[in-house]
C-alpha cells in the first residue's frame, strides 16, 4: 500500500490536492494532512510515507527546512526515505533551485495533466524501489543529493564573511574570533558558539550565520551543526549512514547526519 | 544620461554613429555644405572655381573644427554647446579665428598671401568675411538644433522609462505573485468545492485588483472606501488561511467621508500577514482601525502574529520578499510627500505580541461628532 502525506497550510488547496491526488491516482492512501512545516516533520515520521508533497511557503519551518529535517531524523529502521515533491505558488528562487536540483515540484494552481505526470514519475521510482528491495535503495543518494544542492544554493548575495562573534556571558561582552570556534550548534532563537574553553549564546539563526563563515573552513555537518573543519579529529561511521566526530579541543561527540555524511567519504 | 532600452519610435533609422566616427561624419557634413557655399560663391563671383573650393573649405573646416573643440569643453567630458550666450559667442570667436586660420592655410598652398591685399582694401575684407559670418552662423544654428532635438529625445525616453518602471514597482509590490496565484489557486478549488462562494471570493478578486491598478491615478479617496479595499483583501485572506485568519475593522461613521491617499494601509495590512499572522502556527488576528486624536487622524494596523524581531530574523530565509521593505518605504514616502512632517508613521511591538503599524495624519477639517 502506497502511502502520501499532503503539508499545506491553505485548507482549501490541501483539499483540492487530496481530491485532484484521488482521482490521478486512485490507490494512494493519503494520511491526515499536516497544517504546517513542523507538523509535517511530525506527521511524516510517525506516518512513514512513502511520498511527500511539501508546500514551500508554510508556518513554523518552511517546506524546505521540513524536506532537510524529514531526511536527516528519518529512522534507520524504516526503509528509504519517502519521495519529496514540492508545491508552490510562485517563488522565481525556489523554482530555478528546483530545477537546478531536479527536484520533482508542482506549481499551484496544480494543473491536473502535471500532476498525473508527476504520479507516474513517482509510480515508476517506487516500483523500481520495491524490485531493487533488500539492496540499499539507489534513490536515497539521489533524493540526498538533490536535497542537498537546494539546501546549499545561495538564497541572496552572499554578505561580508565574520572575522569576530560578539557574545554576551553574563553582563560582559565576549569578543570571540571566528577561527577559535570549534562548532555551532542551534538552539532555538539562538546559537551556541562553543570554542575550546568556553561556550556563549548569540542571537541570530544558524541559517543567517551560515553565508557568513568561510566555505571551506566551516563545514554544516547537520542541519543544526556547522563544525571548523580542523576541529574534527576523527569521524565514524555508523550502520544508519550517520557519521560520530570525535573534536581535538572538546570531549564531546557531534552527530552527522545522513544528508552531511558525503562530506567525510574519505573513510 | 541612460539610454533607453528601446529606441522611440519616432528616431530616425539612421542615427548617426559615436565617437570617431560621429567626428568624421559631421566633418563630412561640414564639407559638404562648404562645398556648396563655394559653388554659389564662384558663381556670384566669377571666381575660378577651384580656388574658391579651396578656401572655403580651409576657412569652414577651421571654423568647425574651433566650435567642435568649444563643445567639447563642457565639464564632465559630455560634447554640448555652452549654455547661454556662451553659444553664439564660441560662433563668433570660431568665425574670426577660424577665417584667419583658414585663409592662412589656403594662401601655404597657394603660394600666395591675402592679407597685404586686405590690408589694403578692407572692404574686400568685409565681402568675403561677411558671407563667412552668415553662413558659419547658419550652419551651427543648424547642428545645434540637431542636437537639442536629439537631447530632448533622449530626455523624454529616459524620463518616460522611469516613469513605467517606478509604476511597475508599485504594482509589482501590490500584484505580489505569490499572493496572485495562491488566491487563483484557491479559487480553483471553490469552483469545484462551492461554487457561490467561488464566486464571492472572485468578486473581492475583481474588487482589489480594480483597486490596486486604480490606486496609481487617483490622489485620494473616502476613508470608508479604504476600508472596504482592506476588506477585499482580507476577505480574500480568509478564504486562503481559513481558521487561521481572524479580522475585524473599526470605522467610527464620522469619519467614513474623510479622504486619505488610496491603498495607504494596503502594504501595512499586507505585512501585517505576510511577515506577522501567516508564517506564525496557529491562529492569529488583525484588527483595523480609525480613530480621531483631537485634529489628527490615527489609523492602526494591530496583529497577533509572531512579531518584528522573528520577521526581521527570517527575512535571509524568505528571498522571495523583497516587496516588504518597499511597502514600508513607500508609505514613508507618500506620507512625506503629501503631508511633510506633519504625518506620522510608526511599526512597534504591540503590547502582548503582534506588531502594531500606526500612521498619524493632519485632518484638514475635523468632522463634527
Amino acid at each position: 500500500m502506497t502511502t502520501a502525506l499532503i503539508a499545506e497550510d491553505e485548507p482549501l488547496l490541501a483539499q483540492a490536492l487530496r481530491a485532484e491526488l484521488a482521482r490521478a491516482w486512485p490507490e494512494l492512501q493519503l494520511l491526515e494532512p499536516a497544517v504546517d512545516g513542523d507538523d509535517a516533520v511530525e506527521r511524516a515520521l510517525s506516518g512513514r510515507p512513502d511520498v511527500v508533497f511539501l508546500d514551500i511557503r508554510m508556518p513554523g519551518r518552511s517546506g524546505l527546512e521540513a524536506a532537510e529535517a524529514i531526511v536527516e531524523d528519518w529512522p534507520g529502521d524504516a526503509g528509504a526515505l519517502p519521495l519529496i515533491v514540492f508545491v508552490t505558488a510562485y517563488d522565481q528562487y525556489a523554482l530555478q533551485a528546483f530545477e537546478r536540483a531536479a527536484v520533482d515540484y508542482l506549481q499551484k494552481p496544480v494543473q491536473p495533466a502535471r500532476l498525473v505526470s508527476c504520479c507516474a514519475r513517482l509510480r515508476e521510482t517506487l516500483a523500481l524501489r520495491a524490485a531493487a528491495k533488500g539492496v540499499a535503495a539507489p534513490d536515497d543518494a539521489a533524493l540526498l543529493h538533490r536535497l542537498r544542492a537546494l539546501l546549499g544554493a545561495p538564497a541572496e548575495a552572499a554578505p561580508a564573511a565574520l572575522t569576530v562573534l560578539q557574545a554576551s556571558i553574563g553582563s560582559t561582552l565576549h569578543m570571540i574570533p571566528v577561527d577559535e570556534v570549534v562548532y555551532f550548534e542551534a538552539a532555538d532563537k539562538y546559537v551556541r558558539v562553543v570554542t575550546g574553553e568556553r561556550e556563549a549564546l548569540i542571537r541570530t539563526s544558524l541559517r543567517e550565520l551560515l553565508p557568513r563563515l568561510q566555505p571551506g573552513k566551516f563545514w554544516q555537518v547537520h542541519r543544526g551543526i556547522v563544525v571548523r573543519a580542523d576541529a574534527i579529529a576523527t569521524a565514524t561511521r555508523d550502520d544508519s549512514g550517520k557519521v560520530l566526530l570525535t573534536l581535538r579541543q572538546r570531549p564531546e561527540r557531534l552527530v552527522a547526519s545522513r544528508l552531511y555524511s558525503h562530506l567525510f567519504r574519505g573513510t | 544620461m541612460p539610454q533607453p532600452a528601446v529606441p522611440p519610435p519616432t528616431a530616425p533609422a539612421l542615427e548617426p554613429p559615436r565617437g570617431l566616427a560621429d567626428l568624421l561624419f559631421r566633418g563630412a557634413q561640414v564639407a559638404l555644405v562648404d562645398l556648396a557655399i563655394a559653388g554659389l560663391v564662384a558663381t556670384i563671383s566669377g571666381n575660378r572655381f577651384g580656388r574658391v573650393v579651396l578656401y572655403t573649405e580651409c576657412i569652414g573646416l577651421s571654423i568647425w573644427a574651433i566650435v567642435e573643440m568649444g563643445t567639447r569643453m563642457r565639464p564632465g567630458g559630455v560634447r554640448n554647446w555652452p549654455p547661454g550666450w556662451r553659444g553664439p559667442a564660441l560662433v563668433a570667436v570660431a568665425c574670426a579665428l577660424g577665417y584667419v586660420a583658414g585663409v592662412t592655410v589656403a594662401d601655404t598652398i597657394f603660394g600666395y598671401s591675402s592679407w597685404p591685399n586686405y590690408l589694403r582694401r578692407p572692404d574686400q575684407l568685409a565681402r568675403d568675411f561677411g558671407p563667412t559670418v552668415v553662413f558659419s552662423t547658419v550652419v551651427a544654428g543648424a547642428f545645434w538644433a540637431r542636437g537639442q532635438a536629439r537631447r530632448q529625445r533622449a530626455q523624454v525616453a529616459a524620463a518616460a522609462h522611469e516613469a513605467t518602471r517606478a509604476r511597475l514597482d508599485m504594482l509589482q509590490s501590490q500584484l505580489e505573485p505569490h499572493m496572485l496565484f495562491n488566491t487563483l489557486a484557491n479559487l480553483r478549488a471553490l469552483i469545484a468545492a462551492d461554487a457561490p462562494r467561488a464566486q464571492e471570493m472572485l468578486d473581492h478578486l475583481i474588487a482589489f485588483l480594480r483597486a490596486t491598478l486604480a490606486a496609481s491615478r487617483q490622489s485620494e479617496h473616502a476613508l470608508s472606501e479604504e476600508f472596504a479595499r482592506l476588506d477585499d483583501y482580507l476577505a480574500l485572506m480568509r478564504v486562503r488561511m481559513g481558521e487561521r485568519l481572524r479580522t475585524s475593522a473599526s470605522l467610527p461613521p464620522a469619519l467614513a467621508a474623510l479622504p486619505v491617499p488610496p491603498l495607504l494601509l494596503q502594504p501595512l495590512v499586507e505585512n501585517a500577514i505576510k511577515h506577522g499572522l501567516e508564517p506564525q502556527r496557529g491562529p492569529g488576528e488583525l484588527h483595523v482601525q480609525a480613530c480621531l486624536d483631537g485634529a489628527t487622524l490615527v489609523l492602526r494596523v494591530a496583529d497577533t502574529g509572531r512579531g518584528l524581531d522573528a520577521a526581521a530574523q527570517a527575512r535571509p530565509r524568505e528571498p522571495a520578499a523583497p516587496s516588504s521593505g518597499f511597502g514600508l518605504v513607500q508609505v514613508r514616502e507618500r506620507l512625506r510627500t503629501l503631508h511633510g512632517d506633519a504625518a506620522r508613521f510608526t511599526l512597534a511591538p504591540r503590547a502582548g505580541g503582534g506588531t502594531l503599524a500606526e500612521i498619524r495624519l493632519p485632518v484638514a477639517a475635523p468632522p463634527h461628532s
